[in-house]
């Protein structure tokens, strides 16, 4: 479904990512774990078009989405849940959840009304607090928030940067327990995570980024055993 | 439309009507007798003050770039503008509104396609970059100006490096008139997608752009419009005051469009609808009262400035917006106000 092949990408003279190749197959949730700067995020941000690449190649159902505008990729199904809770923290609720359709025509009003229910659905705290700035909420409700706005582009895959940075160990809980839900409902989920282990613990496969290259690559459950991944992410 | 919002838009109407009629009553009944034409000078100058801070407020308030360029805007639009008019009423007699017309068309087109032009590049910057960058455009137009001067191209007209003898067609009412569309303009703006894309922009860059938004889009459109809007403030300047000197659109005058904007609250048009004429009036209306005051306006300026700063660092509306209908309609309309600020704190 998703493929990224020989991806090269630059800042300036540093090669922060060096000849990586991810695939993520239909309805299946997979994770890129690294330590910090080993180039995960620049892989979403690169994926979605907010970072250029220098070369390789990434095809998402056919589509070459290094050729085309970030506010295009959206509508080809990509939603991306950026690092460190990106709401707009001078609008309501409902309005950062309203932003999250604004590839919607206007002869699509009553999609988008359907798909605000279902997110209020979800996450029945954001309907409660619908009318309250988001700057407001507490960090887990804007990280639901954040994945609310990105699930009403109707996404076919949704692309997760750190779901729990900063989170209490509870909320983290409850993050990855919607990822599980989201992923239920046949969004395939690329997961982007420091926390390796409960990372590894929701996917079906993994890769294990450092530097900017792919070190490891698996099952999941396998680099979950792996005595390397073990002693690099997992501190056992 | 529903029958609420039809209220809100005949109260609005019934107001602007008002204020115009008053205007009106002021200067065209003789009340005012002898001062009349000075009052009438400062209120156009205040209005056309009103565009071009509303439209720098467009930048500072909703995109949350600074501009200290719009003079340079303004200026576009007041020479263009001036010089289209100056030689169509060489060849053909035109009734004032239709010049004027022309002018303001002419002298916002012209701003709008320099706005273009160094929105482009520009906007690949953001906050300080940028705003050298307009800093620098400002200066550049004004040097061109006021080195290089227009060609004589007609008789009538004295050309050089000021420039004179521009038709006197920006009349009060026309000015009015004018001020209200580019208010409602700007406004629905503001109020439509775009301008919640542009909102976006400004709360979160990469969270607006994984939104779907197109965020290059998005800033340059914004900026051509408040281009385009200033270069209209010109025209008007230009056609009310009939000479054109460059050093009149230095960077002090980009700074003072600033300075209101920052005063009346960025974000808040209702807050430059208030500090516009207000502050392009005070310091005349000081060196009226006081003549011996007349040198130190820039100061009180700045004492001003200081002042807000201190007490309301958002400024006097700071990114409120009042709302007459809301006012008279909706009596939850001030407890309302109250429980967002609760809010935000």
């Amino acid at each position: 479904m998703l493929k990224v092949s020989n991806l090269n990408v630059h800042y300036g003279v540093i090669h922060a990512i060096e000849d990586v190749s991810v695939e993520v197959n239909d309805g299946e949730i997979v994770t890129l774990i690294g330590a910090n700067g080993a180039g995960k995020t620049t892989i979403l941000h690169t994926i979605t078009g907010l970072k250029k690449a220098t070369s390789g190649n990434v095809v998402f159902d056919n589509v070459d989405l290094l050729k085309e505008e970030p506010s295009k990729i959206v509508t080809h199904g990509v939603a991306h849940v950026p690092e460190g809770r990106h709401v707009f923290v001078d609008m309501t609720v409902r309005e950062n959840i309203e932003m999250g359709a604004y590839m919607y025509k206007k002869k699509d009003k009553d999609k988008m009304i359907a798909k605000m229910d279902e997110v209020f659905i979800k996450f029945p705290r954001l309907k409660e607090r619908q009318n309250q700035l988001a700057g407001t909420l507490s960090g887990g409700e804007q990280q639901m928030l954040a994945v609310g706005r990105a699930l009403m582009s109707d996404p076919q895959i949704i692309l997760m940067d750190e779901p729990s940075m900063g989170l209490s160990p509870l909320l983290v809980q409850e993050i990855f327990s919607i990822i599980k839900e989201v992923n239920q409902q046949g969004i395939t989920v690329l997961l982007v995570e420091q926390n390796a282990k409960m990372a590894l613990k929701v996917a079906n496969r993994a890769y294990v980024l450092e530097t900017g290259k792919i070190k490891l690559s698996g099952d999941a459950d396998e680099l979950l055993n792996n005595d390397e991944v073990r002693k690099a992410y997992l501190g056992a | 439309m529903p029958k609420i919002m039809k209220k809100k838009y005949i109260i609005n109407i019934i107001a602007v009507a008002m204020v115009f009629l008053l205007l009106c009553l002021l200067f065209d009944t003789g009340l005012l007798g002898r001062k009349a034409a000075y009052f009438n000078g400062l209120v156009t100058i205040g209005m056309f003050y009103t565009i071009i801070v509303c439209s720098l407020n467009l930048l500072t308030g909703y995109m949350g770039e600074f501009s200290l360029g719009h003079a340079g805007f303004m200026s576009i639009g007041a020479y263009t503008s001036a010089i289209a008019t100056t030689l169509i009423s060489d060849h053909a007699e035109l009734p004032n509104i239709v010049l004027y017309l022309l002018a303001i068309v002419i002298g916002g087109l012209a701003a709008a396609i320099v706005g273009v032009l160094v929105g482009i590049p520009a906007l690949r910057l953001s906050g300080d970059y940028l705003c050298i960058v307009t800093v620098a455009v400002a200066e550049i137009v004004r040097v061109i100006l006021s080195n290089f001067g227009i060609p004589a191209i007609t008789g009538s007209a004295t050309f050089g490096k000021s420039f004179a003898g521009i038709a006197k067609v920006s009349d009060y009412h026309y000015v009015f008139i004018t001020m209200v569309i580019c208010i409602t303009v700007m406004y629905c703006y503001i109020r439509s997608r775009y301008g919640r894309a542009l909102i976006s922009i400004r709360e979160d860059r990469i969270a607006a752009a994984a939104s779907g938004i197109n965020v290059t889009k998005t800033k340059v459109m914004t900026f051509t419009i408040s281009a385009a809007f200033a270069g209209v403030a010109g025209a008007i300047y230009a056609h009310y005051i009939t000479t054109l000197v460059p050093t009149y659109f230095n960077f002090s005058k980009s700074s003072e469009f600033l300075a209101i904007v920052i005063l009346g609250g960025s974000g808040s048009m209702t807050g430059s609808i208030v500090a516009a004429p207000i502050l392009s009036a005070l310091p005349q209306l000081i060196s009226y009262v006081f003549p011996e005051f007349a040198s130190y306006r820039m100061l009180i300026y700045a004492i001003v400035l200081v002042v807000v700063m201190i007490f309301k660092p958002s400024g006097l509306f700071g990114g409120k917006e009042f709302s007459l209908p809301n006012l008279l309609l909706d009596r939850n309309y001030r407890k309302k106000k109250v429980s967002l600020d609760e809010n935000k704190a």
